[in-house]
């Protein structure tokens, strides 16, 4: 496999994993800008995401060019995006119930 | 391209022979699970309802045993029926009949007890097996395929490759002229909109965000969050963050194709082409609404490796994670890790699942059908026990 990560569309801010990342590797992108240079920055699981620019707290998560979700706090370019910082959108009967 | 299939009265193709033992009620299980083990060429359709429910449960507990007794995988139906549930078994012993098949029903509480019922039930099955195994295969065109479509225990592999290859799949099935039912509403969240843009007429399309509407409207109404119960722990370790995403991973299993009409639960298209059907993403109920629909073939996908096959519906595992195929390799069928290492492209992969589907259909058994990995099912409820 000649690639560690692949994007699926070019305005998604995350990329998935296809093989396990370690810290401070470059990480070459399959479908994506060759320019972001990316340097990973936290031991990133197969198949789990990553940052590919700096998302702020409360931005979208675009993956297959759609939102897949909310930033919870900021995650840096090469940081683990999953569920300790994205919350889903959808489904939200906590938020119902607080009367969000 | 053609498969060997069996022709059953009512025009429809079955892919397999069985003679079907259908328990009409959870309490009726023990015996119809019985029957089936003393009695080679049937299969047991076991399940957890049938009484003390709402009437529009009990209605689809009828529907569903129907559906099922009418799946053209069997070549007769006995039903086992304790004698005071709800299900309203003569009804359901007349519209199957009304297929052409042999239907027959014993009743546990009539007959004196599980052992008499056992007995009795045997003897049927047997003279019912005679007959079953003297019809020959014949060939028939793909557009006698009825595929149904499901993926379990995703992971980000299922969205970038075996999803997508079902999806091709689906697009072959559908030019050929046959029929293809996409179900697990749950995993259309955060993407209806664009599974919308696939229906053939708007109308079509607002049924589609009508499905998702009520099944978000379900699980919000319950006051929490649904992540954790979809998407599910074991997707969350695979990479999958939120419901939105497994959806968008999800809905690749549709292909390409106009979606044609939108079904209510195990109800049969009467239209060929890309259906949807109302159904939750659990295994034991989409697949049995997918049977009772009168699929005859499933292709399902699975990243982390979920083992679940269907009494008398062959189901197709195949997996894109590399572990998976290795390490599973008793419950996987068909690998597309070649497609994750960019050895394969999608539409290679998707001509190459055709024809493992042909030989499916054909006869070849899946791993789940050899594993015997098919009893745990159930039938999908809206309302609740009473």
């Amino acid at each position: 496999m000649n690639y560690d990560a692949i994007m699926i569309k070019t305005r998604d801010n995350v990329a998935t994993a296809l093989k396990e990342l370690v810290q401070l590797q470059e990480c070459r992108l399959s479908g994506g800008d060759e320019s972001l240079g990316i340097i990973i920055r936290e031991p990133i699981a197969f198949g789990h995401k990553f940052a590919v620019v700096d998302i702020r707290e409360g931005d979208d998560i675009i993956k297959y060019g759609e939102v897949i979700g909310r930033a919870t706090s900021p995650i840096l370019k090469g940081c683990h995006a999953h569920v300790q910082n994205i919350e889903s959108l959808r489904g939200r009967g906590d938020l119902k119930k607080k009367g969000e | 391209m053609e498969f060997l299939g069996y022709r059953r009265t009512d025009g429809s193709v079955g892919t397999r022979n069985y003679v079907g033992i259908l328990s009409t009620v959870i309490c009726a299980n023990e015996v119809a699970e019985n029957i089936s083990r003393q009695v080679a060429g049937t299969t047991a359709f076991l399940h957890h309802q049938g009484c003390c429910q709402t009437p529009i449960d009990i209605e689809r507990v009828n529907d569903v045993l129907v559906g099922l007794g009418g799946n053209p995988n069997l070549a007769a139906v006995l039903l086992v029926s304790l004698g005071c549930e709800s299900t309203d078994v003569e009804k359901v012993a007349e519209a199957i009949g009304k297929t052409g098949k042999r239907v027959e029903t014993v009743v546990i509480q009539e007959i004196g007890g599980a052992a008499k019922a056992g007995a009795q039930g045997i003897l049927i099955a047997q003279a019912m097996a005679v007959e079953a195994s003297r019809q020959r295969r014949e060939s028939f065109p793909l557009s006698e395929l009825v595929l149904g479509l499901k993926c379990g225990s995703s992971d980000t592999t299922s969205g970038l490759s075996s999803n997508p290859t079902v999806g091709n799949l689906s697009d072959l099935v559908v030019e050929a002229g046959g029929t293809s039912i996409l179900g697990e509403v749950t995993e259309f969240i955060g993407a209806e909109h664009l599974l919308a843009k696939h229906a053939k007429d708007e109308e079509t399309g607002r049924k589609i965000i009508e499905l998702v509407d009520r099944m978000e409207n379900r699980a919000i109404q319950m006051g929490f969050d649904i992540r954790g119960g979809q998407p599910t722990g074991g997707n969350i370790k695979g990479g999958l963050t939120t419901i939105e995403e497994k959806s968008l991973g999800a809905i690749a299993k549709a292909g390409n194709a106009p979606i044609q009409a939108v079904y209510e639960y195990g109800v049969r298209p009467t239209v060929k082409g890309l259906v949807v059907m109302d159904s939750p993403g659990r295994e034991p109920e989409i697949l049995t609404g997918l049977a009772a629909a009168g699929a005859n073939v499933i292709a399902f996908t699975t990243g982390r490796g979920a083992p679940q096959g269907f009494p008398f519906v062959p189901v197709i595992k195949l997996t894109g994670n590399e572990n998976t195929w290795k390490n599973l390799r008793d419950h996987m069928d068909v690998s597309v890790v070649s497609i994750m290492e960019g050895d394969e492209t999608l539409s290679e992969a998707g001509q190459r699942l055709l024809s493992e589907t042909v030989e499916v259909a054909s006869g070849k058994k899946t791993k789940a059908e050899i594993s015997g990995y098919t009893s745990s099912m159930d039938i999908y409820m809206v309302g609740p026990v009473i």
